[in-house]
């Protein structure tokens, strides 16, 4: 402390501002990791909120947090204490697209995590917004809080989320405000931009919440959860969480609604330009979808518990900025919503946020040493979008504090990596969302093996335990056994056999046959094969399920791991950061602009930014191999 | 996607010498020519065979015979690419150096990108550092090439026709991933019945392109000559002579041709495609301007021009524009209509144009053997740039066909096998990209947009 200038000055390794879900993962992790982190926040009674939808996980998103969870994070942890109800998606379709989402109490999501959080070493929780960066030549030293209180750290992560400049809008309404009517965050922009920082301004919104006792449920339809509840996080007991489930409820939108909503439209502060900011394609505004889909003459309306002991429920579907007496209207319009009462107004939201192309794949700034970022911050949308990059971002902070390189997991290791990938090399014009379908090798990026991918990682950076890690490598070794017994285990046309091929529907056995060849034909699986399996070890259903998959699938799985062979090459070619590429004779004018802009960190990087040909790409692979042949002589 | 490490192309100018070597790179250089290559004496085996030795034999596509040819195999690292290579020396004439290509690539190579040998050479060591930049620079220029010309010498209807394929694609694609997406708004049940229709249908439309592909009716090969000249100075007479037959109508009437007619012919061994064009003039016809606008498109893009003159008439501003655009080309002048009254001589012309001028007769089929002769000077004085990329082109847009047409299978199969439909998107993926590498479009951020342009989704 400065006796001088009666000013507060401390002294941190790593300083997190924000304390949603980026925030959170990014503080524990860097405490977790053993250095002295601050972690600020508007509000302490906000932490790890869950200002829209009540759930985590779906498809995709489940993927980030079973890899979240495999690396050590905490999202995983925290839903499987507090889930009020649990749906495995897709489960008709392919290994790949499982995806798990639960529902969560929203008050208790935050109120475990604030007792995770609370309960950490290291880790010190600051109610204060913070408004200015303290960078001395292009290097983080700390921040400035509002009240002038100076807080020293060797790297910081930003994990804003949507609290920069907020703007909260319905109708004519527009508060200065971030979710809830929390706080908003209003300083700090002028400060990124000072630092070269280039500003991006998004908007994203919310439907209303409604009075439980005010909705007719008999014209719904009730969505159950799974019997079986399986688990987020890979260290959970699935046996420890079978629970009673809260239901959801599906109605719908009709033509009255999409009416009432056309008739308004000159109201709609979307439609009339008040909001700049650009929105989400994929959770569009009610008034959005009526609009562009006009054809459809009706849109789900998903009833969601905000909570086990709350009567405020979610109107999933439903979001909009329309003025309030056009919400009403509309909302009661819905069957079963006739004499609903709006708790919270739907609303949309305007932030600030940052164009990633900035960012290093670590998420450290290109031209600001020691200053990493996350979450909507980054420009993505979501909470698990948010709490996956926070962990990455908090990892790399801490590994940059102890001289350590950082990590980056690549597009054939994670979903993760698709995402970090895709935010620092894609222009985005919209809020990033994770989808199946961005992931070029999402046959081997599959929820069910996120430990087999990733326990190792978790364990070397140091937030996954030995006896878990231990467990994974048990498993992986279980797996590869089975599937060898299974491909050496040869079946003959016996009675038994063929008997038990007729009643499954089976072609009958003209020869010997493997029984992981049986496992591949569609009409059988592992599971039904055991009648005709005598010899069959017992194993857990977790270890059963990947004997399955791979060999089911096993075509497939090659092509996929062949072509992330390939995909490695590239990926292993570094690019150093200082290279000229307008001294690259041979490149493309648009290519050297593009690569000198954005810097990629290897070939890979470099082959999927948009305006650099494969043409480019050969001519930096030569170009690299007369670099090394120089260096060498 | 086609990750094959092993690559191939044609390594010799195609000309009318009828002398083609189909080269050969990477570790399955000589397990690939296995599968083909049937060595005169019976007891070669061809996964033997010494380095630099020279083997007499037959190449075979499966059980049809295709050449007799020399076939030289060099073990790395004494190859140009440092990589194991072999050579195939083919002497039955240009179409059949292709026919063995397609064999190649058929057989697990993948088509070279243009300057890959060189860029080999290059990353295994074999080529002097300094000549490293000239290497970036041959890549740069030759890629620069290939795409314009495999675009140019694509045909207008076969570019339509997979764009429109591309999008019905992307459409299934997108519908898919969109249900995988968002389950509980947009179902599938049902879809696999509806998909294998579309698919078989799509499955035909791309065996169609292969066939067309096979009778050389996809790229243009050849010396692009473009037929220019006024309405009715006898543009399509003079076509039909050079092909000997009726193909363009031939009226009195002025501006009958109205779109460009195509036509492919061998001219004392040269491969010419030749071009007739829309009169050039001044109209307001809409038809018609199109077809001029395009004429006019052509002859910039065209290896040789034939300008068409009335010689019974006095030369009009039409003449004097298509002058303007034959300065800088390859041009000769045909003063068609000898057997009436000339007005104009061929001195005048030889002078106003610079170009070697022909006196002809379309309808006494006069100055024929004149024309051939100018353009087999031409061809062999080297000043008519011959396009060889085109042969490689058009088997590289073969082979992207033949793969778009396997994974289009492998989606019915999937359908068949009741695999769950995110497997349906895989190989209709793989469809998407081998088309879009043949009109030269990459996948970007097309699916994204797709979905959220053309589903509702998302709460």
């Amino acid at each position: 402390m400065s006796g001088k200038n009666n000013v507060l000055k401390e002294e941190y390794d790593v300083i997190v501002i924000g304390a949603g879900h980026a925030g959170c993962e990014a503080a524990l992790a860097a405490a977790r990791l053993g250095l002295e982190t601050i972690m600020f926040t508007v509000s302490v009674d906000s932490i790890a909120l869950m200002p829209c939808n009540p759930n985590i996980g779906g498809s995709s998103k489940g993927h980030l947090v079973r890899e979240l969870d495999a690396l050590g994070g905490e999202m995983g942890v925290n839903i499987d204490k507090t889930f009020i109800q649990s749906k495995m998606l897709n489960r008709s379709k392919g290994p790949a697209v499982h995806s798990l989402r639960a529902q969560a109490d929203k008050q208790e999501y935050t109120r475990q995590m604030r007792i995770t959080l609370e309960n950490t070493d290291h880790l010190t929780i600051r109610q204060a917004e913070v408004s200015e960066l303290i960078v001395e030549n292009r290097v983080l030293k700390g921040v400035k809080t509002v009240s002038g209180a100076e807080y020293y750290g060797k790297a910081a992560v930003l994990a804003t989320g949507v609290y920069l400049r907020a703007r909260c809008i319905y109708g004519n309404v527009s508060n200065p405000t971030g979710p809830n009517g929390l706080q908003a965050a209003t300083h700090l922009t002028d400060s990124l931009i000072k630092n070269g920082i280039k500003m991006y301004r998004f908007k994203t919104g919310t439907p209303a919440r409604v009075d439980k006792r005010s909705i007719d449920f008999s014209k719904m339809e009730e969505q159950f959860g799974d019997e079986k509840i399986i688990p987020f996080s890979f260290m959970t007991d699935p046996k420890s969480i079978q629970r009673e489930q809260v239901s959801c409820w599906l109605t719908y939108t009709n033509e009255e609604t999409h009416k009432i909503i056309r008739d308004n439209l000159d109201r709609s502060p979307l439609f009339s330009g008040f909001i700049e900011g650009t929105g989400p394609r994929y959770c569009p505004s009610i008034e959005d979808k009526v609009v562009k889909f006009p054809d459809k003459n009706r849109h789900q309306v998903f009833i969601e518990p905000e909570g086990e002991y709350t009567n405020e429920m979610y109107l999933g579907g439903m979001s909009s900025s329309l003025p309030e007496d056009v919400q009403y209207d509309m909302y009661r319009t819905v069957p079963g919503l006739e004499k609903v009462n709006i708790v919270r107004n739907a609303y949309a939201i305007e932030y600030d946020c940052i164009d990633a192309r900035q960012l290093y794949p670590t998420l450290e700034f290109r031209e600001i040493e020691g200053l990493y970022s996350g979450g909507q911050f980054n420009g993505s949308s979501g909470y698990e979008e948010a709490a996956a990059q926070g962990l990455m971002a908090g990892i790399n902070a801490a590994r940059k504090v102890k001289g350590l390189e950082g990590i980056v997991l690549d597009r054939s290791q994670a979903y993760i990596g698709v995402l970090i990938d895709d935010l620092v090399t894609k222009e985005s014009h919209e809020p990033y969302r994770m989808m199946t379908s961005r992931a070029e090798y999402r046959l081997l990026l599959r929820q069910d093996n996120a430990d087999l991918r990733l326990t190792e990682i978790g364990n070397k950076i140091g937030l996954v335990g030995e006896e878990q890690y231990k467990s994974v490598l048990k498993k992986k070794e279980e797996i590869e056994k089975e599937i060898y017994r299974l491909e050496h285990t040869t079946v003959g046309g016996t009675e038994k056999v063929q008997a038990f091929l007729e009643k499954q529907n089976s072609s009958l056995l003209k020869n010997g046959i493997t029984m992981a060849e049986l496992i591949k034909r569609p009409e059988l699986s592992y599971e039904i094969l055991k009648e005709i399996d005598p010899g069959r070890p017992v194993l857990s259903d977790a270890v059963k399920e990947q004997v399955d998959i791979n060999l089911k699938y096993e075509g497939y799985i090659k092509r996929q791991r062949s072509q992330v062979r390939q995909f490695k090459k590239l990926e292993g070619k570094k690019l150093p950061s200082d290279m000229d590429y307008y001294d690259i004779k041979g490149l493309r004018k648009e290519a050297m602009q593009k690569l000198d802009q954005l810097k990629p960190v290897n070939i890979g990087q470099a082959s999927r930014i948009s305006g650099v040909s494969p043409a480019d790409i050969s001519v930096l692979l030569v170009y690299l191999e007369q670099m090394r042949e120089i260096r060498r002589s | 996607m086609n990750t094959a490490n092993t690559i191939a192309a044609i390594a010799t100018a195609m000309s009318s010498s009828g002398i083609g070597i189909v080269r050969i790179s990477g570790e399955e250089a000589l397990e690939i020519l296995s599968r083909i290559f049937y060595p005169a004496k019976k007891d070669y085996n061809v996964m033997e065979l010494k380095s630099h030795t020279v083997v007499y034999g037959h190449i075979y596509d499966g059980d049809t015979l295709i050449d007799e040819v020399l076939v030289l195999y060099m073990k790395r690292p004494h190859s140009y690419t440092a990589e194991d290579t072999v050579e195939i020396d083919c002497h039955g004439g240009v179409f059949v150096v292709k026919k063995v290509l397609e064999a190649v690539l058929k057989n697990g190579a993948r088509p070279a990108e243009a300057g890959e040998f060189t860029k080999r050479a290059f990353l295994n060591g074999r080529i002097d550092l300094s000549q490293a930049e000239a290497v970036m620079e041959l890549i740069d220029s030759k890629n620069e090439y290939a795409m314009k010309s495999s675009l140019k010498q694509l045909k207008g209807s076969v570019s339509e026709k997979i764009s429109s394929l591309r999008e019905r694609i992307l459409y299934e694609i997108a519908f898919i991933e969109s249900a995988l997406d968002d389950p509980e708004n947009i179902p599938l049940e049902g879809y696999g019945e509806r998909l294998k229709e579309a698919v078989e249908a799509m499955e035909k439309e791309v065996d169609n392109l292969i066939q067309s592909a096979d009778n050389g009716r996809m790229v243009s090969e050849g010396i692009k000559t473009v037929i220019l000249g006024k309405p009715n100075a006898g543009k399509s007479s003079v076509l039909n002579l050079l092909i000997g037959e009726d193909r363009a109508i031939v009226t009195e009437i002025a501006g009958t041709t109205r779109d460009t007619l195509e036509e492919h012919m061998m001219l004392n061994g040269i491969s010419l495609n030749i071009m007739d064009t829309a009169g050039i003039r001044n109209t307001e016809d809409i038809v018609e301007k199109i077809g001029v606008k395009r004429a006019m498109d052509n002859a910039e893009d065209a290896d040789l021009i034939l300008f068409v003159v009335d010689s019974s008439e006095n030369l009009t501003e039409d003449d004097e524009r298509i002058m303007q655009i034959i300065q800088d080309k390859h041009a000769i002048v045909l003063l068609n209509k000898s057997d009436l009254d000339p007005i104009i001589s061929k001195e005048e012309m030889e002078r106003k144009t610079g170009k070697q001028v022909i006196s002809f007769s379309a309808k006494q089929e006069e100055g024929l053997d004149e024309l051939s002769e100018a353009i087999t000077d031409l061809f062999f004085s080297g000043n008519l740039d011959f396009n060889d990329e085109i042969y490689i082109t058009s088997a590289r847009q073969k082979n992207a066909l033949v793969k778009a047409s396997e994974s289009l299978k492998q989606v019915n199969d999937s359908i068949k096998n009741h695999m769950s439909e995110d497997f349906y998107s895989i190989d209709l993926m793989d469809a998407y990209e081998a088309l879009g590498t043949i009109i030269g479009e990459a996948v970007e951020d097309d699916l994204v947009n797709e979905i959220f342009s053309k589903f509702c989704m998302g709460k």
